[in-house]
Formats: C-alpha cells, structure tokens, sequence
C-alpha cells in the first residue's frame, strides 16, 4: 500500500514545473509537496489563506495561528502571503492558480470527478474541492486504480455525485496515466512493470491508447 | 477619546442576539474562531440559531459546544466532517444542513457584507449543488446564481484592534473572519489587545472599523490545534 502510494507521488511531482503557484489536496496529494525539487520556486496555496505553505514546524515554532487546509500546523516560506477566504478563492476561481492535484473516489471517461460524498454514510462536506476543480489552470488527479474490492475507480460514469463535470485534465493512478481530450480519454503512460492488459481489466471506462516509446 | 465601540462584558455584548437569529461565524477548523462570544452564546442558551461558518468546530469546543447544547436549529459550512454530534443530529433530523463550497461560501458573504444580493459562479455546476439555481451561460460556459449572505450578527476573533473597531489580523487565522465582519448587521468582534485610536498604521488594517460594532478584550485564548504536525528530528 505504502509502495501504491510512492508511486502516485513520484509521477504526481513531475506535473508541478518550476515557478507555479500549486494547490495540493488532503491525503496523497500532499504527499507530493516533500518530493518538489528543492530549487524549484513553487508557491503551495492552502484555501484558508495562505501562499508559500512551508514544512511543518519545530515543536518551539508551532503556531495555532499557522495552519493548512487540512487544519496541520504548518509553517510559511519567505515570500508567502496571507489573505482572507474570498480573495483565496478569487485566486483559484479567477484562474490564478497553475495546478490543483487533489484525490478521487471515482473519474469518468468524461473528465468527471466524484470525491466528495458517499450517500447513506456520513456527508461530511465539499469544502474547497468544487471550486478548485472548476477554477485551477490545470487539474490533476491522483488515486489508485482500483478499490479494496478490486473494482475500477475510472467508470464510464461517476455513480457518486460529482465534485465537477468534465473538469479532470489529467489522471494519475498507480498503474497509468490517463489525459482527457477533446477525443476522450486516453491512455498516455504505463506504470514500469504494468501491461496494457492491466491496465485494460482493471479499468471500466472506455479510453484510447496514445502510449509514445 | 471616549471609549469608543469597546465593551467591557461578553454576556452583555451578545444578550440581543435573539432565539431564531442567523450569526455568521469567522474560522477556519478552530483556527480564528470567537471563542469567548461562542462561551458567552453558551452560557446565555440563545436557541433554534442558525449559523453561518465554514466548519461546526469539534464535539467539544468551538461551534460544537453549540451544538452539543442544542442551540442550533441549521447550519451552513463547506465541511463538517470532524463532528459526531453533528453527524447525530443531522441524521436524525434534528440538525438542518445546508453544504455550500468552500469558495461560494466566502463569496456569499463577501457580496452580502458588499450590498450585492447574488453573483454567478461555475462551481458546482453539474453536481447537486447546482440543483434548483438558476443557470446562465455566459461565453459558452455555464454558471450557477449563488446569493449573497446577510446576518442578523457576526461573531468574529481578530488579533488586534483599535477603539474605533479597525482590525488586524495574525496569519491564517483571517480566514473567514474579515467576510464575516462585512457580512454581520451588528459586528461582534473580540480580539487578544485593544490598542488607542491611531496607534494601528492606516496602511496595515485589514478590516476597516465601520464594519464592527463592538469590540471586545478577550484576554487568554486557548487556541486549541486540531492537528499538531511537527517536523522531527533536525531542529
């Protein structure tokens, strides 16, 4: 699982190129933040108002008043800004924001994302997710291929409510690499060691294989 | 110079909040958040309250207090999701939910506290959300109308303020706490010092003092983390 994991990451940080302003997610997605190359000038956004989030503090630095999106007590780079919520979500409604690489629960062969609802269990909220999606240059998602049950996360259509409709650019699993195009979804890069045959069992949406080398 | 918008009791400050208001809350998670107007609302038992925040605190502190004492009649936030309470009362009925994006909500807030009743947003479109709004297309794309929030009162936490209401804010504890202030008909905001009219730089205040009505010295903030991450090791 740990592995599954690493790997998502170690393809996820090759999206961020240097110099954007990038909006990590909760879970893996944040994961990718400790694996950006350390001369790279990449600002992390976190929704709650902050621009340049650091690493994690000291024990004498942590600040109540310091915290990410997840609600961790974090630190700020030189360079970083604060701000209040609407001008956070100006920046990434008003397309400011270079990438938002966030987590799926299931994506459709249309681009579809569902990450944030299960019906019948508990609800626990959207938060910034429907805005990200429809306001960052450029959504990546990141996820494992397949449920615990084994099943396909990648559907023909989401069965979850949505968090946006034709909104994912790029999909990133441990197995492959997926982008959605005006001609539908295509399969751009198998994970070492994966086969197209894989790839094809394990994944219920139908896309086009657009493999190079 | 008289003493200015400042009280000196928060059982006073938040006594005509009434049974049946709506109050919108500043924080994010419980960073930012009133806590001495949240224990004053406890205290007084002001009941069927609707609130107007971005999360509902945890079982026991911030807005969850509230909660757990059954003040709430329905909520507005973006995510809820480090509650059980919450997850109790919602399911059996109790509890009315209203789930609004994390941005939609900032916005609503800032256009009601900016005097503009609704704006048009592409977020949620195509999802439930989106269900029973109107829907425009402007440049080929499709957009929902979202409306503007105004509430009876706003119970916001700054770090600082002057006599007159200015406030200066620490960090990422702004937050939702400015949109709040501009949001609320009457502004209860309380903060950690309360310094003499002139002595904050015009140039440095984040929200101007005709937003806040009255200003209260909260004294020792507890500030409770929900989340402590440290780096180990290399100090």
């Amino acid at each position: 699982m740990a592995d599954t994991r690493q790997r998502i990451v170690n393809r996820a940080v090759k999206e961020i190129q240097n110099g954007m302003n990038v909006n990590l997610g909760i879970g893996i997605p944040t994961l990718v933040a400790n694996a950006i190359p350390s001369d790279y000038d990449v600002l992390l956004q976190s929704e709650n108002g902050l621009l340049g989030i650091g690493p994690y503090p000291v024990e004498d630095a942590v600040d109540p008043d310091l915290i990410n999106a997840g609600k961790e007590t974090v630190t700020a780079v030189p360079g970083a800004s604060f701000f209040d919520s609407a001008e956070s979500f100006a920046m990434i409604r008003g397309g400011h924001i270079d990438l938002a690489i966030l987590g799926g629960m299931e994506v459709s062969e249309t681009g579809d994302l569902a990450n944030w609802m299960i019906p019948g269990k508990m609800v626990k909220g959207m938060g910034g997710a429907m805005d990200l999606v429809v306001g960052a240059k450029r959504v990546v998602v990141v996820m494992e291929h397949v449920n615990k049950n084994g099943e396909s996360k990648i559907k023909k259509q989401c069965e979850l409510p949505l968090t946006g409709k034709g909104v994912v650019h790029r999909l990133i699993t441990d197995l492959a690499v997926f982008d959605f195009t005006d001609e539908g979804m295509q399969l751009i890069e198998l994970a070492e060691g994966v086969t197209l045959e894989e790839v094809k069992e394990k994944t219920a949406a139908s896309f086009s294989v657009s493999l190079n080398g | 110079m008289g003493k200015g918008k400042v009280w000196n009791s928060f059982e006073e400050a938040v006594a005509d909040i009434k049974d049946g208001d709506t109050l919108v809350v500043g924080g994010f998670g419980l960073c930012g958040i009133p806590e001495k107007s949240i224990a004053a609302l406890v205290q007084r038992g002001t009941k069927d309250l609707t609130v107007i925040s971005n999360n509902c605190g945890v079982d026991d502190w911030g807005l969850g207090l509230l909660l757990a004492n059954k003040q709430i009649k329905k909520m507005i936030a973006s995510y809820v999701g480090e509650n059980k309470i919450f997850e109790q009362q919602f399911l059996s009925g109790e509890l009315e939910v209203e789930l609004t994006p994390q941005g939609t909500l900032a916005e609503r807030l800032r256009a009601g506290g900016a005097g503009i009743p609704g704006f048009y947003t592409a977020t949620g479109v195509g999802t439930p959300i989106a269900e029973g709004k109107e829907e425009k297309v402007f440049d080929g794309k499709e957009y929902i109308l979202e409306k503007g929030i105004v509430a009876d009162f706003a119970l916001v936490k700054a770090w600082k303020a002057d006599k007159l209401g200015n406030l200066v804010f620490k960090k990422t504890s702004r937050n939702f706490n400015p949109l709040a202030a501009m949001a609320g008909k009457i502004t209860i905001a309380e903060v950690e010092e309360i310094v003499e009219v002139g002595e904050l730089d015009p140039d440095h205040i984040h929200t101007p003092g005709v937003f806040v009505q009255r200003v209260l010295l909260g004294g020792t903030y507890e500030k409770r983390i929900e989340r402590l991450t440290v780096k180990k090791g290399d100090a």
